[in-house]
């Protein structure tokens, strides 16, 4: 099994004992490097996917609260090398991880070692919100050699032609994102979700799991009516700003 | 950074360029360029690229823009014998003069110009970004012009430093918008803006302020901003009696440079210097010099030259003058640099000072603290290729920066031994 053949398998299997796949999200080495792998190993036993955030100046389609942990891990020394090295040295974490980087660092670190860390690591595919399909083939051919995944995005926007290529293209998951804005929004979901999650979800021949604005447990049921599976961000990314326990917070989603 | 390209590539591009087939279909000038943006994005985009396929170059766009530009902003602005200054550097010095454009820069040229295109395309209100504020007021006042709501994001930091043109804006009806995050200046600014669209991608259009950022922008500004140089070579033919031996523009994202440099490429005799911010240091940190010490990478939708450490994030820059406090830089002006059409240099805080206060002396024009970077530039090479003429553009007046100014009193003959 390739590494992005693990996301959907590990999305399946949740789907499978009739849940909801859900998909964490933290920012690495947020709110303590120290605490990284620990925190890691507490989101990964209660969500099916891990997905984890590589800190970068430049967040353009984040929200403030992923924008203050990204800033806040910079400042701590966390790096997309450090984030290698402290995997490399953990036991297995317990749930495919997917990595959420913008391009740049990405493209620092150069793409070939990316691909090969990225499989030594346990990194299954990349997300990457500031790549376009039309920009990605460098990239796509780097991670495809080490069968890692380049997780496509599709968005309300999406025309349905440009729907069905960016359904075709993705490894892992397709990202269906529920608004049109940032992350961290508290505008609530739209009132259309429904139909269009079904459309994107009968044009994808892999999972669909829905992100950007699901904050409660009846966020993930809605969402779970029409997607394989739920991604949770900012809200719980506010959790382990307050110092709350994300373990509680992710069960009571579940 | 030196070019990687080899020189058979480095020819073939800068032929392409001055042949006017750059950017090519995917946005790029060479390895330089590309759409780097959000999912959500992506239709926007691929409609203004269509959008500026079917207007910008039609009749019916050409004739209003003209138009606009006659009769609104004051073109073409005048081209300037310097004699007093020219005495002193021991050369023939003549000034473009963009600070007489109305709204008081080059900024003017581009943000009517997409105003008008935004109207064309259907758009209900108009986003911009700005640093020193310049793109703020050209904007807002553009914005005025053709009846559409307008909203400048601005870093708390250049708010601060920028006071009159935040006021300015207020009065031309836009809603200045204080960015907290991030570095507080013209870079969290597009952030903020981009953050802004990806929200309303169908109604809002984002009236960029530079030649930087994703496809088709770089190329929209350049084709926009090009009035500057087409104007200016025709008026050295006719006022000068020939062409420069030397032109001279300031850089940060590169907007009134390659309108200068961009009608000029082809005359190749022609020596083309792109002035960026020195700051306080060589430093990382010290300086917007991002073409003189950066490295390739993404930075805001566009492979360019941008300064950022070994893991790709972007560093915050220093300048005294908040137009030219960028940490990239637009996509055409590295490949310029690549194939070697242009150099680029820069020059410090003091040393724009000092040009600042010489023209202020000797021409009675007091030029905006991103412009003076060129003036301090073009001393130096005056110093060491004398007797040359050599062509400025003066992209702004520097009213705007009086409550920076104060801060250093006035050194009146400090150039005199210089």
């Amino acid at each position: 099994m390739h590494p992005h053949e693990k996301i959907g398998a590990a999305i399946a299997a949740a789907n499978d004992a009739g849940r909801t796949g859900l998909v964490p999200f933290i920012t690495a080495g947020y709110p303590d490097p120290d605490t990284f792998i620990d925190t890691l190993r507490i989101v990964a036993a209660a969500g099916d996917v891990v997905e984890l955030g590589v800190p970068f100046s430049d967040p353009m389609a984040d929200g403030m609260t992923i924008q203050r942990s990204s800033f806040t891990a910079i400042e701590n020394g966390v790096t997309l090398a450090w984030i290698f090295d402290q995997l490399a040295a953990a036991e297995d974490i317990g749930a495919p991880l997917v990595m959420m980087s913008y391009l740049n660092p990405l493209m620092a670190f150069g793409y070939d070692a990316l691909a090969v860390r990225a499989r030594e690591t346990g990194i299954c595919a990349f997300i990457v919100p500031d790549l376009p399909y039309e920009e990605s083939a460098d990239i796509r051919a780097a991670l495809d050699n080490e069968g890692v995944g380049l997780i496509q995005l599709v968005t309300p926007a999406t025309p349905d032609e440009r729907l069905k290529l960016l359904a075709g293209a993705s490894r892992g998951f397709l990202y269906a994102v529920t608004i049109t804005g940032i992350t961290g929004g508290d505008a609530g979901l739209p009132n259309d979700l429904a139909g269009y999650l079904d459309k994107v979800s009968s044009l994808s021949p892999l999972p669909v799991c829905a992100g950007f604005g699901i904050r409660k447990a009846e966020d993930v049921i809605n969402v779970g009516k029409h997607a394989a599976g739920a991604i949770v961000g900012s809200a719980l990314v506010e959790v382990l700003e307050r110092g709350d326990d994300p373990e509680a917070f992710l069960r009571g989603l579940r | 950074m030196k070019s990687e390209l080899d020189a058979g590539k480095a020819t073939a591009l800068l032929d392409a360029s001055i042949a006017g087939t750059l950017p090519d279909d995917r946005g790029r000038f060479g390895p330089f360029g590309g759409r780097y943006v959000p999912e959500t994005l992506v239709p926007a985009f691929v409609r203004l690229e269509q959008g500026i396929a079917e207007h910008l170059h039609s009749d019916a766009f050409q004739e209003e823009f003209r138009s606009e530009l006659r009769t609104w902003v004051g073109r073409p602005t005048a081209l300037t014998f310097a004699p007093r200054l020219s005495e002193r550097w021991g050369a023939e010095v003549w000034l473009k003069r963009e600070d007489l454009a109305h709204t008081g820069a080059h900024k003017i040229n581009n943000a009517i110009g997409q105003a008008i295109l935004a109207k064309k395309l259907g758009a209900k209100r108009i986003i911009a970004e700005t640093g020193a504020g310049q793109h703020g007021v050209a904007s807002a006042a553009a914005c005025a012009r053709v009846g559409l709501p307008c909203r400048v994001y601005m870093g708390a930091v250049d708010i601060e430093r920028q006071a009159p043109n935040v006021d300015r804006m207020l009065r031309l009806g836009a809603e200045v918008f204080p960015v907290e995050s991030g570095d507080k200046t013209l870079r969290a600014a597009i952030d903020e803006a981009l953050r802004e669209w990806v929200t309303d991608p169908a109604g809002t259009y984002y009236l960029i302020g530079s030649a930087v950022g994703a496809h088709p922008y770089p190329y929209l500004v350049r084709e926009l901003q090009s009035v500057i140089g087409q104007e200016a070579r025709q008026q050295m033919l006719d006022l000068a009696g020939g062409l420069p031996d030397v032109a001279f523009a300031c850089v940060g994202g590169g907007s009134n440079a390659i309108g200068l440099f961009y009608p000029l490429l082809g005359d190749r005799d022609i020596e083309l210097i792109g002035v960026e911010a020195g700051g306080t240091g060589d430093g990382l940190g010290q300086n917007a010099a991002t073409l003189a010490t950066g490295t390739p990478g993404v930075l805001q939708g566009s492979y360019s030259i941008i300064l950022q450490d070994k893991n790709g994030n972007v560093q915050e820059t220093h300048s005294i003058s908040a137009g030219l406090d960028y940490s990239g830089v637009g996509p055409e002006h590295a490949m310029l640099q690549a194939v070697g059409r242009v150099t680029y240099v820069s020059a410090s805080d003091d040393e724009a000072l000092d040009a600042l206060e010489e023209l202020c002396e000797t021409e009675g024009i007091l030029t905006a603290l991103e412009t003076a970077h060129a003036y301090a530039s073009a001393r130096r090479w005056a110093k060491e290729n004398p007797g040359k003429r050599i062509l400025i553009g003066n992209s702004g007046r520097g009213d705007k920066d009086m409550p920076t100014l104060t801060q250093y009193p006035a050194r009146t003959n400090a150039n005199a031994s210089a």
